[in-house]
């Protein structure tokens, strides 16, 4: 980070910012009178799937496209494989394989949702935004709550497990496989896991309790910071009830009216867009009957519980309705409530993960279906930070994909994150004649609560501007570019 | 005796390496008796400040800021490590090192089917691109590889303790695999 003064104004950097996945950096433009004039959340990363993927197999797609994330990869791995479900005519999953499925994203949001609130965001909650940089991390939270800590870890090991018992791996695995599945779950894996099962939903009921009486403990200060109005928008089951596996998508506004509603994945592009801005690799995307002034929108934990009407399973829906009752059944609109949802979550998927091992389907031995072949799939599924779409069209001749289109969870999260910094920025920053590292941690916290996931955002490859060159460990040239 | 110095850093990958460290599950606690984090994603420190001992790299080298990053870390450590594929190959991201830059950037910025009013960004906020996704090693010296995508949280640990308690690091077959 660095403070550069140039006539009265100036520029704060904060890069990298940390305790996120990926690479994001902030630039916030101070006037003389020390206003905010501009604030962005820059992503600086890229990779360029959507053209490099061109010309692969399409069963390929779910195994590759899965790198584009370490943290969520089975979302991404899930994402592409629904999305080959279509191409090769699998309306219908067999019970064995769209359960196996399930088991294997819930234990991936309980394991995303538990790395994210212990290790990454704790320290915020515990320490305060502003505590000293070497205590405000993981391993500072070991050390002066080491019975939570110990409890994060094996939680999130947990979920793991899970993942490794379904997908054959803990990161990148290969277990769902266009039409289904390639493995269904023992019972001796089936019985190491449930013998855990009750104590990571007591212990994820602990977390929730904990976030809780951090939020309650100052909820004025909370439920303001770096808040405003947003559109929500959510995949939700038919019948409106919390699905974060399959659904139709929602979209509501600030106070709770529809937007759409009922939308299925073959129809995305008459209601989602992407615009391009110049500054940042990240595209902004919002609801086009709306307008890119007015539809933009949030995605994630919070929008999830803004846009379902209730939650199939009973700690998770008591607790639904104890936060909805904080804006008096209206969305809540509040960046730290982020915290509180997803805390909801991990509750949810550890009663969903009880509710799939007491299942015999998971023991099933038919494993994959087919139908009539088509040459277009789009799929969506709810990953941890928010709806994720994978779109891939095919030559039918060759099998190769010939169009990939990806709009992650954390590109939904674009301008609702700019927001924030831009808010945070006003509240804390503006009029301070010194801004300390802990004033710039707030900006942080108002992304972090986001839970941003840049790698997975940064698939999209930019514009070389510039002259570079690269030189060797012995000094050599080894490239050299110009804008092009 | 103080405690070694432990710097991470994740250039152009996705953060999975990263996710394998943190399987190592409960051993964490035992991690953090060996050593102490320095500058690292999963902490707030930002910068090098005084000599580390151990870096891990995770990532390829895909933009000017990635090579100014993996140089600050050749210049502060003082033994470095690629850890998984793209650091050690450039892995998945470097398979667009087949397809002419232009074209990727048209693709997504330009032709995406749900692109409105595209436009190639070009702020000078954000980093410059080079042509192609390179292993750390053709940028600075690298003094040890665990090969992965990503490398198991055994393969780690075990590579880890080796050379924090100043023992060999020949690791055995089950622990080097290449998915």
């Amino acid at each position: 980070m660095a403070t550069v003064p140039a006539n009265g104004k100036r520029k704060i950097v904060i890069n990298p910012v940390t305790r996120v996945e990926g690479h994001g950096k902030v630039t916030i433009h101070m006037d003389e009178n020390n206003h905010v004039d501009q604030a962005r959340f820059h992503i600086i990363e890229f990779r360029g799937f959507e053209r490099f993927i061109q010309g692969r197999m399409y069963w390929e797609a779910p195994v590759v496209v899965q790198r584009l994330c370490g943290i969520c990869p089975v979302s991404h791995h899930l994402c592409g494989a629904k999305a080959t479900d279509v191409i090769v005519g699998a309306d219908k999953l067999t019970p064995t394989a769209e359960k196996m499925r399930r088991l294997m994203h819930y234990g991936q949001t309980y394991q995303s949702h538990a790395l994210h609130f212990y290790h990454l965001a704790s320290p915020d909650l515990l320490f305060g935004f502003g505590a000293p940089v070497e205590k405000r991390n993981v391993i500072g939270v070991i050390g002066e709550y080491p019975e939570v800590a110990t409890k994060a870890v094996l939680m999130r090991k947990f979920g793991q497990e899970i993942i490794k018992a379904t997908s054959g791996k803990k990161v990148h695995g290969t277990g769902a496989i266009p039409g289904g599945i390639n493995k269904n779950l023992s019972i001796e894996e089936r019985d190491v896991l449930r013998k855990d099962a009750g104590k990571m939903l007591e212990w994820a009921v602990e977390g929730l309790e904990l976030c809780k009486s951090v939020v309650k403990g100052n909820l004025d200060f909370l439920l303001a910071f770096g808040s405003f109005d947003s559109n929500h928008v959510s995949i939700v089951r038919e019948d409106g009830c919390m699905d974060l596996y399959d659904g139709v998508l929602r979209a509501k506004d600030f106070e709770g009216n529809i937007i759409f509603d009922q939308v299925k994945p073959a129809d995305y592009l008459d209601y989602i867009v992407e615009e391009v801005r110049p500054w940042s690799y990240m595209k902004f995307p919002h609801i086009k009957s709306l307008g890119k002034e007015k539809g933009w929108y949030r995605v994630g934990p919070m929008p999830r519980v803004n846009c379902c009407d209730f939650i199939d399973t009973p700690v998770a829906e008591k607790e639904r309705a104890e936060l909805m009752s904080v804006t008096g059944g209206k969305p809540i609109n509040s960046t730290m409530a982020y915290h509180w949802a997803r805390m909801i979550e991990l509750v949810h998927s550890a009663e969903k993960i009880i509710e799939l091992l007491d299942d015999p389907d998971l023991q099933g031995t038919d494993l994959v279906t087919s139908g009539e072949k088509r040459t277009r799939g789009v799929a969506w599924i709810e990953a941890p930070r928010g709806t994720l779409i994978h779109h891939y069209e095919l030559n039918p001749e060759t099998d190769q994909i010939v169009l990939a289109n990806l709009i992650v969870s954390t590109t939904h999260n674009n301008e609702p994150m700019n927001r924030a910094v831009r808010v945070v920025a006003e509240q804390h920053l503006e009029g301070q004649a010194e801004i300390t590292e802990g004033l710039l941690n707030h900006i942080e916290v108002g992304i972090r609560a986001y839970d941003p996931c840049l790698s997975c955002a940064t698939h999209a490859l930019g514009q070389m501007r510039l002259q570079v060159q690269l030189v060797g460990a012995d000094g050599t040239i080894l490239d050299e570019q110009f804008r092009g | 005796m103080a405690k070694p110095l432990l710097a991470t850093a994740a250039f152009t990958g996705c953060f999975g390496c990263h996710m394998s460290l943190l399987d190592i599950d409960d051993r964490i606690l035992k991690l953090v008796e060996l050593v102490e984090f320095d500058k690292s994603p999963i902490n707030d420190i930002k910068t090098f400040s005084r000599p580390v001992d151990v870096g891990l790299l995770e990532g390829g080298i895909s933009n000017d800021e990635n090579v100014e990053q993996l140089r600050l870390f050749r210049e502060n450590c003082k033994i470095l490590i690629s850890v998984g594929q793209c650091a050690i190959t450039g892995g998945v991201p470097a398979m667009r090192n087949t397809v002419p830059l232009k074209e990727c950037f048209e693709e997504a910025y330009l032709r995406g089917p749900s692109v409105v009013d595209g436009v190639l960004p070009n702020d000078p906020d954000i980093p410059i691109l080079l042509d192609k996704v390179y292993p750390c090693h053709e940028v600075v010296k690298i003094d040890y590889f665990l090969p992965g995508c990503p490398p198991s949280a055994d393969t780690l640990w075990a590579a880890l303790t080796a050379l924090l308690t100043g023992k060999d690091m020949g690791l055995p077959y089950e622990l080097i695999k290449y998915d």
